[in-house]
């Protein structure tokens, strides 16, 4: 069997902004915001459109997204944004998308078909945030216990004083002292 | 005689079993020895360090990072140090720099020390993990000296470190280097070139190139399937471009690339690399501060930034979005552990039960670096 030839850095690598300016002469206005005023540009699309800009990141030679490195959610107070940081390790370049969804009924279809790894890193998001992801193949809680309620990451989240009887929250005995003794 | 009668057995493996690495457990469907299936279940240790990291600030999270990946502690200080000092625009003193390249290269191989003695123990070898553990106590010593702390250092602080390096640390640092290259050879020679060893690892949960971008692999487990991916080399940061150094690759030379004999490897040749860049870095570390000028009110303005670490486990990402305010409005740490185990359901498939615990020991993985 013949060894794994590593890969010199490829030539063809693209300037994230290169890549967004691809993606909207593709998919026009579906592409909704290109942003270059954080540190790492980022392209914001239509929910709807995820798959399909995803599926042509992917599969065109010149952009080749063959890795999903990061996927994560952000909830702002007005909406729920998932972040995909794709990475390139054939042209050793990268791009981020973000889709911004609802806060009240945050849906957007599954990644998992194009990228593996997905899988649990929606999972994670469901878990974490409420996200839900159409077509995954097995969205359960993965960090919290099967039977939490709420989403911790989301900013409104109230912690619950008791979990089964066990008390989330105990006051220091030192605290406690302090206040009888005034 | 009437035919044999045989059904599916679902098994429950850990979570406190010794060979999960932390606190893991798997839900085992095997049709005798063999797998049709292991289903990770994991978030016995999470502990919520992201939602902690809203509520902290930014310098006061620096000894939680610690806990996202206790055995290599170094590296979440720095991933989450450097994230915060590219949302800030701050420069990192040169000697701060060295003193992190060093602290964390010696990090890197107590890290790996500890894999590889513990896939010793895994596959039934007591020997190796004494030796490896031996070896590792003397980089705790070292650490402990550097920062007071053996495991949960909170070494690195956002503009550099926290202290400099202690009078006449360099020369036991490069003393323990001259003791360690002859005793990985030794380790080779007791353990990875061992005929049971050898047999017991090659041509084990073979994992492809192709397979293991498509599951986001990283580090060491990546590398060992053949692709030439290191952060330190390939987007380089801190001082590593000043270091001659090599990336070893998977080369299959005892069954196939990618095997678990490959990932056991991996670590043992990273060893030698760090200790050349030690090396390097200890004699030439430059004079002046460790520590830049960072506001203790530190209050980044509104923007989002990703930094990736190379750290024991592979490429860490640290996604980190600020509003202007003392506290990050989220943080979130894309680790190594994460993916290799959600690899771990689709590799199980055919694979006996005593390779589960190979697969798993191959991988490195690390409870806490799943949950955080």
């Amino acid at each position: 069997m013949p060894v794994n030839v590593p890969t010199p850095p490829s030539p063809e690598a693209m300037e994230p902004l290169s890549i967004y300016q691809a993606l909207s002469s593709r998919f026009k206005e579906r592409i909704l915001e290109i942003s270059d005023k954080t540190i790492d540009p980022f392209a914001v699309i239509e929910p709807t459109a995820l798959l399909d800009v995803c599926t042509f990141l992917r599969d065109d030679p010149e952009l080749a997204m063959d890795c999903l490195s990061n996927q994560t959610g952000v909830d702002y107070k007005d909406r729920i944004e998932v972040v995909y940081h794709l990475f390139s390790y054939k042209h050793r370049h990268s791009c981020i998308l973000k889709v911004k969804l609802p806060r009240d009924n945050p849906v957007v279809a599954t990644v998992e078909g194009l990228w593996r790894s997905a899988n649990w890193m929606e999972r994670e998001i469901f878990d974490l945030l409420g996200v839900t992801f159409q077509g995954h193949s097995d969205l359960r809680r993965i960090l919290m216990p099967e039977d939490w309620e709420g989403y911790p990451l989301r900013k409104d989240f109230v912690e619950p004083r008791e979990y089964h009887g066990i008390a989330t929250v105990r006051e220091s005995p030192i605290v406690r002292l302090d206040q009888k003794k005034k | 005689m009437s035919a044999f009668h045989t059904e599916e057995m679902t098994l429950n493996m850990g979570p406190q079993h010794p060979s999960t690495h932390g606190v893991l457990r798997f839900v085992i469907k095997a049709d005798g020895e063999v797998m049709r299936e292991a289903i990770p279940d994991v978030g016995y240790l999470h502990r919520s360090i992201e939602k902690i990291a809203e509520k902290v600030g930014y310098h006061g999270f620096m000894p939680y990072t610690d806990r996202v990946d206790y055995v290599c502690a170094m590296f979440t200080n720095q991933g989450w140090a450097m994230a915060c000092e590219k949302l800030a625009h701050i420069e990192v003193p040169r000697r701060g720099e060295y003193c992190r390249v060093i602290a964390a290269e010696f990090n890197r191989i107590a890290s790996h020390l500890l894999t590889v003695g513990l896939m010793g123990m895994d596959i039934g070898a007591m020997t190796p993990f004494l030796h490896a553990l031996r070896e590792r106590e003397m980089i705790n010593d070292l650490i402990e000296e550097l920062c007071g702390a053996r495991l949960t250092f909170n070494y690195m602080r956002i503009g550099g470190v926290a202290w400099d390096l202690p009078p006449g640390w360099r020369d036991k640092a490069l003393a323990y280097l001259d003791h360690l290259e002859p005793i990985l050879d030794e380790f080779n020679a007791l353990f990875s070139y061992n005929k049971i060893c050898i047999q017991r690892l090659a041509n084990v949960a073979v994992i492809s190139a192709d397979e293991a971008i498509n599951y986001n692999l990283v580090g060491p487990n990546l590398r060992a399937s053949g692709v030439n991916w290191d952060v330190r080399k390939d987007l380089p940061y801190s001082v590593y471009p000043e270091f001659d150094f090599e990336v070893p690759l998977g080369r299959g030379e005892w069954g196939t690339v990618g095997d678990a004999m490959d990932r056991y490897m991996m670590r043992i040749r990273e060893m030698v690399q760090s200790a050349r860049i030690l090396r390097q870095a200890l004699t030439q570390i430059p004079d002046g501060p460790v520590l830049g000028k960072v506001v203790r009110n530190f209050k980044p303005a509104a923007n989002e930034c990703q930094v990736r670490v190379e750290s024991a486990r592979g490429d860490q990402g640290w996604y980190v979005v600020s509003d202007g305010t003392g506290f990050p409005h989220r943080v979130h740490v894309r680790t190594g552990s994460f993916a290799a185990m959600g690899m771990i359901q689709k590799l199980s498939k055919g694979l006996m039960i005593a390779d589960l615990v190979v697969l798993i020991a191959s991988l490195d993985v690390i409870a806490p670096e799943i949950d955080r």
